[in-house]
């Protein structure tokens, strides 16, 4: 594709496929490499049970949960640990271990905010309220996984789940200009099951949302 | 893969039995796509199902095809089904691009569900890099077909009659040997893969394209839904001319396809 300035640019295709990709076969070795770097992406949660050990399955059955909340990136996760977690009321556990490109996190639960993290949080008082912070990147091959290994682990009757997360203001679709937007800026979207009242206006189309929370 | 929606219909709502499956490839331009949204939009199709699966990026918003308050809440993803019992017609919109290595698992899984649930034949709507086509390409129409043998007995003297034009094959080896010919869709994403994989399975498969380059695609849609309507008959088309655009209605997510409004201080 040749550009305003006259250099001839691949562009990415839209289509997502590349052509090399098409053509080549996979031979054994490019089979042995897929499956290690598979591994490597692999997502562990690891769990505390009550007697304080850890365990990586969620122990022989599900657990009940009431309430579950999603805080995805650092913002959600600094407003959960500025309004609502606290050493009193919140034990640690569970704790995801994951690699990517963007990010690695550890099986420790004594994390520093600017560290990449993903722990389970759960409220003393009423053991079926479960809250996660996910401040690390959780890359697209990998959200899949996530979503199946976090909730596979919980009883999904009467769950109500509440996702927190942050979007640039540039990527908002508006008639207007962007700089007269009212500042906290809240939108929400919500399934039809969802019969309570919601806090803020629901989010008009065309804008969308990608990644963990979508998933 | 295939969830279906809760409806009053139920298991009627899902049965595609002898049903025109209509589905994208995300391409160049995301000329299918766009085209798929017309097609829905204009005809009001009722959403029956989507596909849970991991081979695409994630994605949700509101429903893109809202006209009033009341059905603008309705929460949409990444892969949705809608169907038009009265025409026959379902229709698969796909909406965010595959995840790295999965789009063979997706063409595997998409075709076992074609099989399973009976479909007649499957009508996919693509289109390729415009800047490939070679001196011939260049002239006449941007408009090709494809049809797999099976549909070909069904179809191919109404192609005829219509006067379409099917997809060249190109060399193999251009400049070293010019007489084996291989089929070759550049930026069709899923398109050839899908055709060659139902070439093989003997599914009645008929491709649609459009040579394009990325842009502003919203004309390369309605030429490519224009011509699928000339062979389905989806809506009554009152001049034969393929750049009207009056019957197809605009999708309320089709707003600010280019960016925000402007911030006033800029003047």
């Amino acid at each position: 594709m040749a550009t305003f300035f006259g250099e001839v640019v691949v562009a990415p295709s839209r289509a997502g496929v590349d052509d090399e990709e098409e053509a080549r076969e996979e031979t054994p070795e490019d089979r042995e490499i897929r499956r290690e770097l598979e591994k490597k992406r692999q997502i562990d949660i690891l769990w505390t049970l009550k007697s304080g050990a850890t365990t990586e399955s969620c122990a022989d059955e599900p657990f009940a949960c009431s309430k579950f909340i999603v805080a995805i990136g650092r913002n959600a996760a600094a407003f959960l640990s500025s309004f609502i977690l606290d050493s009193v009321c919140w034990e640690v556990v569970g704790v995801v271990k994951l690699w990517n490109e963007w990010c690695r996190t550890s099986s420790t639960t004594n994390v520093l905010p600017t560290d990449s993290f993903c722990l389970f949080y759960r409220l003393i008082s009423d053991p079926t309220v479960l809250v996660c912070q996910c401040s690390c990147y959780v890359a697209e091959d990998q959200q899949f996984q996530w979503l199946e290994k976090v909730f596979g682990c919980m009883r999904k009757e009467d769950l109500q789940v509440t996702i927190l997360s942050t979007c640039p203001v540039a990527d908002y679709k508006t008639q207007e200009s962007t700089l007269t937007l009212p500042s906290p800026f809240l939108k929400a979207l919500k399934t039809k099951e969802f019969k309570e009242q919601v806090c803020c206006p629901l989010l008009e189309q065309p804008n969308i949302v990608r990644d963990l929370p979508a998933a | 893969m295939f969830v279906p929606c809760e409806r009053g219909g139920g298991s009627a709502s899902s049965d595609l039995k002898g049903f025109t499956l209509l589905m994208p490839a995300v391409s160049v331009g995301n000329v299918g796509q766009l085209a798929i949204d017309l097609v829905i939009s204009t005809l009001d199709m009722t959403k029956v199902g989507y596909f849970y699966t991991d081979c695409l990026v994630p994605m949700v918003g509101n429903n893109p095809y809202a006209t009033a308050e009341e059905n603008s809440m309705e929460l949409s993803i990444n892969a949705e089904v809608y169907s038009l019992p009265s025409k026959k017609l379902v229709v698969l919109q796909i909406r965010s691009p595959f995840i790295k290595n999965k789009y063979r698992p997706f063409c595997q899984t998409l075709l076992s569900w074609v099989k399973s649930s009976k479909c007649a034949r499957v009508v996919v709507l693509s289109s390729s890099h415009a800047y490939q086509r070679d001196d011939e390409q260049l002239l006449g129409t941007p408009l090709r077909y494809l049809l797999t043998p099976d549909l070909e007995k069904a179809v191919g003297g109404l192609m005829q009659e219509l006067n379409w034009k099917e997809m060249e094959k190109v060399a193999a080896y251009p400049g070293i040997n010019d007489t084996e010919k291989v089929l070759h869709i550049p930026g069709g994403g899923i398109t050839k893969l899908l055709f060659t994989e139902s070439c093989s399975k003997g599914i009645q498969m008929a491709v649609l394209l459009k040579f394009c380059s990325e842009g502003d695609n919203i004309p390369d849609a309605f030429a490519l839904v224009n011509y699928l309507n000339e062979w389905l008959q989806l809506i009554k088309s009152e001049s034969n001319n393929s750049t009207d655009t009056s019957q197809w209605k605009i999708p309320s997510s089709w707003r600010l396809l280019f960016g925000n409004g402007l911030p006033p201080a800029l003047f």
